[in-house]
């Protein structure tokens, strides 16, 4: 055999999820502490290629990304032809904490881009004594609707196409043209109404601005990393959020956007590593 | 700037095969000045200078000029390298049929940046 082999496994586990079967999918890479990785809106677990492809972090991590079930290779549950999908506070938190139990991850770290960066601030509130640290890419409390999400899930409106013209716009100029464009390839494979099923939690229920305050970061340390080119989850939405958690370390990543670890995964790992360090280093 | 659209654009087939199924006159407004842009095929076929009298358009992208100079830099700074990013603070407007502005999303981005390459 001549091909170059990843270190990556993927694999599908049957969980059942707020009641119901579901096939999911996930890949892994490294032992040690569970990192367990959460996609943006829209897309899949193809984003963390770079995180589960980098040995500086699978010599101390066993790094998981899953794909949320409608997304990537985890089909829909049966049934799905008959309903709309809706992501919501409570069943994404659900999900989050099942595929972590079902996996027999212990106190795994979580880190989640976009929604995944939102819902790390609701799991720091439900969940903190359950993970040992929280990362959240592109985290903001609250982003207000400045366009209408239904155009992305309309008969008229290429999905595929529009969906990647929404999340091409959120990346870097300065980011490689290659990564750049896969990124936008994995919002074109999204299945119709998927991103805006989940833009729901992210631009109406998710909202967490209320109760952030109540983070407490001595029970589970969070880190906060954005790109300084996303205007969806800005650095200033960041940092209006963190200045109102005590603890929360922030790290604005220059010349990156709304995808740091799939737009531009050298420069993303360059930010990363040195946090997956101290959280080794720091936290038990 | 603007005028330079076509020949950045029609020279570029990664960026007509975006607009292929795209035969549209939209409307680009630069501060006060005007332009109404005619694609066929995903070709721009003209850009023509205002002001107009009673002419239609499919939809509008309005926004002021030095907002427009700000997005067309080289490397344009955070917040102002895509075309939702000025939407998000109000810094552009559409207006007109949405449905065929989101379908052609991806080539109108393509072809509004095009301008960048000239600076």
């Amino acid at each position: 055999m001549t091909a170059r082999l990843e270190p990556v496994t993927g694999r599908y586990a049957h969980i059942e999820i707020g009641g119901r079967p579901q096939r999911l999918y996930f890949e892994e890479a490294g032992q040690g502490i569970p990192l367990l990785c959460l996609h943006t809106a829209g897309s899949d677990g193809r984003q963390y290629r770079a995180v589960l492809n980098d040995p500086a972090i699978t010599r101390h991590y066993r790094v998981i990304a899953f794909d949320m079930p409608w997304h990537g290779k985890s089909s829909p549950p049966a049934g799905w032809e008959k309903e709309e999908y809706r992501l919501t506070t409570e069943s994404y938190i659900d999900q989050i904490m099942t595929v972590a139990r079902e996996l027999g991850l212990v106190r795994p770290v979580v880190m989640g881009c976009s929604i995944g960066g939102r819902i790390v601030l609701h799991l720091a509130l439900a969940h903190a004594r359950e993970l040992r640290a929280l990362v959240g890419l592109q985290s903001a409390a609250y982003v207000e609707r400045y366009y209408d999400a239904a155009w992305l899930n309309h008969a008229e409106v290429h999905g595929g196409q529009v969906c990647g013209a929404i999340a091409y716009g959120l990346m870097s100029p300065l980011s490689p043209a290659a990564d750049r464009w896969e990124t936008v390839w994995h919002y074109m494979q999204g299945g119709p109404g998927i991103f805006t099923g989940d833009l729901h939690f992210y631009q109406g229920v998710g909202d967490v601005r209320d109760r952030i305050g109540a983070i407490d970061t001595s029970l589970c340390p969070l880190y906060m990393l954005t790109g300084e080119y996303d205007y969806s989850a800005s650095p200033k939405d960041t940092e209006m959020a963190a200045a109102r958690i005590r603890g929360a370390k922030v790290t604005i990543m220059k010349g990156l956007g709304h995808f740091p670890m799939s737009e531009h995964p050298e420069a993303f790992l360059g930010y990363l590593r040195p946090v997956l360090d101290e959280i080794r280093a720091t936290t038990t | 700037m603007i005028e330079r659209i076509p020949e950045l654009v029609n020279a570029d087939p990664a960026i007509v095969r975006w607009g292929r199924d795209m035969n549209e006159t939209f409307m680009i407004e630069v501060g006060d000045t005007q332009y109404l842009l005619t694609v066929r095929g995903g070709r721009v076929e003209s850009v023509e200078k205002g002001p107009f009298v009673m002419r239609p358009w499919r939809f509008a992208i309005r926004a002021k000029r030095e907002c427009w100079e700000r997005f067309w830099q080289k490397v344009p700074a955070p917040g102002w390298s895509d075309l939702f990013g000025l939407l998000r603070r109000g810094d552009v407007v559409f207006e007109g049929d949405q449905r065929v502005l989101m379908a052609y999303l991806l080539y109108l981005k393509l072809v509004l940046a095009a301008p960048r390459r000239l600076s």
